[in-house]
């Protein structure tokens, strides 16, 4: 029997030796996720299993990323709720504020994730660690609380869509223009239940934050889960941050894909979704005019050191305008520290931009930089639904840290091109 | 077991930002969920909605987000059984999860318009709109899924099961 990637990895967690997509099969947990949001409601659920042991409390991760730092009682009492429940039982990682990232970005560079594994995470965006050959994907609380309880989860066995990828960015042009292209493609539910493998001669010139990016937005086309292909940059990756060996699996030379789709890297160009949904893309040549009147760059999806650096290089000896408001979140301290080592946050601060602590915070409108009525804002984020930033009357337009650095600067959605060539 | 209600109609790609708004996700308390539930695309609903009352709506219901939250607020809110042309994975898999009763049934969400009532019967996956008398077939659950169904979710069915 045939198999994809997403399949094989499956097979061998329900310890079967073949699954065939729409088979309903229960399988090994390698990790389960949870965030301040998710896991109060998990904690609640896990109590009415009427057991108080978790299956391996070094198999949990529990970040409070979210509404944090608290931004609100109730949201310090959500929180409270969670490191009480990680005390009690002897979570090992629970990562407090000063440790802690958004925790799609955090789980890999802690470590914790490796090639091969089964990873649910009570939070959509779980689907990010395909990039490292991980199945992995996005549950509610309930499969958190079961999963904690049992480290087993059940799946309807999914198919698969193929991406076959060839070429080379150009300048300017990176993961988040990639996936933003295909999701304009395919559309919000393209890959609805379905795995989106990535595979071809192009996936070299992809850098590993470029597919954290690409698989982080599998969830915006539907997917269960997005995942690349293991090679030298991924193994060298977890070798630097992973104790355990990799477990490789490739798809069977005659494995069945729903479809396949071919995607020349350079011919994609910096790419924009404006609202409100993540598949009404436009190319930064058919923009237009579009005011904007806060920047944000960061989250699960544009937060990590090379979406930092590209920002910077635009931003250098730039000023934002006088009508934006722009905003960086490092991902996690370790990105933070290594952006103010080489100078990064000193570009940014001298710009004009306001530097946080690591959160989620404006992504989903939970605070630090939450929009009025009318407000647009151009966001390396992940969802421009209505109401997502903030007042149900705000905007959001989806860009990359490129593009939402070269809109600080003029105030309005702005091909980072121009400011280079200015 | 089986559901009638006012039908309360939506359009494509409901996400979990509508349903729930990530401002209201300070709180577990499923009641205080219920009364933003679907509050930035229609306000009164949380307000008109009456126990056993039904939501329709089109392809890819749910989107986006993990969170438990909104399933939960539209259950609390009274709302009997969601009927869609599809669902998103996650909300569907958390609706089973917490005994919500949904249904993919793109004909019926055609024939159905706010303000009718329609009637479901879950053992055979019968719709039927009681204002234009006509009736569908909603795809049927896998027998897996239908013992969920039938222990109030993915907690009762672990329990009964003795998975614990």
């Amino acid at each position: 029997m045939s198999m994809t990637m997403s399949q094989k990895i499956l097979a061998k967690h329900a310890q079967l030796e073949s699954v065939q997509s729409g088979q309903l099969i229960m399988t090994d947990l390698d990790l389960v996720l949870g965030n301040d949001i998710t896991t109060p409601v998990a904690i609640n659920e896990f109590a009415k299993l009427g057991t108080d042991k978790v299956f391996d409390r070094s198999k949990i991760a529990l970040v409070p990323d979210h509404f944090t730092p608290n931004k609100d009682i109730k949201a310090a009492q959500q929180c409270k709720a969670m490191r009480l429940f990680a005390k009690d039982k002897k979570i090992e990682h629970y990562f407090e504020i000063g440790q802690m990232g958004i925790e799609h970005a955090l789980l890999p560079e802690q470590g914790l994730v490796n090639a091969g594994d089964v990873i649910i995470g009570a939070d959509s965006h779980t689907c990010t660690y395909g990039a490292l050959g991980a199945f992995s994907t996005g549950v509610g609380s309930t499969d958190m609380a079961a999963g904690m309880a049992t480290g087993k989860a059940w799946f309807k066995v999914p198919s698969a869509i193929k991406f076959n990828l060839t070429g080379k960015l150009n300048k300017f042009v990176s993961g988040k223009d990639v996936i933003l292209h295909i999701i304009g493609m395919i559309g919000v539910d393209g890959a609805l239940y379905k795995s989106m493998e990535f595979t071809g001669s192009g996936v070299k010139n992809l850098n590993i934050d470029d597919r954290f990016t690409i698989c982080n937005m599998a969830i915006e086309a539907g997917a269960k889960n997005g995942i690349f292909e293991v090679d030298e940059i991924a193994l060298e990756y977890l070798k630097e941050h992973h104790k355990g060996e990799p477990v490789i699996y490739q798809a069977d030379s005659d494995a069945v894909y729903e479809k396949t789709y071919h995607v020349d890297l350079s011919t994609i160009k910096s790419t924009v979704a404006f609202p409100h949904l993540p598949d009404n893309t436009r190319t930064i040549d058919e923009v237009g005019n579009i005011k904007v009147d806060q920047v944000v760059i960061g989250s699960c999806t544009n937060g990590r050191i090379s979406d930092l650096r590209a920002a910077a290089e635009i931003l250098k000896g730039h000023t934002v305008h006088s009508d934006v408001r722009a905003l960086v979140f490092p991902a996690t301290q370790k990105i933070y520290l290594q952006a103010m080592r080489e100078g990064l946050l000193e570009i940014f601060v001298e710009a004009g931009v306001a530097v946080s602590t690591p959160t989620c915070g404006p992504c989903l409108g939970g605070h630090m930089g939450v929009l009025a009525d009318g407000e647009k804002a151009v966001a390396t984020t992940n969802r421009n639904f209505v109401g997502r930033m903030g007042h149900p009357g705000s905007e959001v337009y989806l860009a990359s840290p490129a593009v939402a650095a070269a809109s600080a600067i003029t105030g309005y959605i702005t091909n980072p091109q121009e400011i280079k060539e200015n | 077991m089986k559901a009638q209600g006012v039908v309360f109609r939506y359009f494509d790609n409901v996400d979990t930002d509508v349903i729930i708004p990530a401002r209201y996700l300070n709180t577990t308390d499923a009641k205080e969920l219920a009364s933003y539930c679907m509050i930035d695309i229609d306000a009164d609903f949380a307000r008109n909605v009456k126990q056993g009352d039904i939501m329709v709506a089109g392809e890819n219901f749910g989107c986006g987000s993990s969170r438990e939250h909104a399933p939960l607020a539209i259950k609390t809110s009274g709302i009997e059984c969601v009927i869609a042309s599809s669902f998103a994975r996650i909300f569907y898999r958390n609706a089973i999860n917490i005994g919500l009763p949904i249904l993919e049934c793109p004909e019926a969400v055609d024939g159905i318009k706010a303000g009718d009532t329609v009637s479901v019967d879950f053992s055979s996956g019968t719709i039927t709109n009681e204002s234009t008398n006509k009736t569908w077939s909603a795809q049927s659950f896998p027998p897996f899924i239908q013992k969920m169904i039938a222990s109030e979710g993915l907690i009762g069915y672990l329990k009964e099961e003795g998975s614990v």
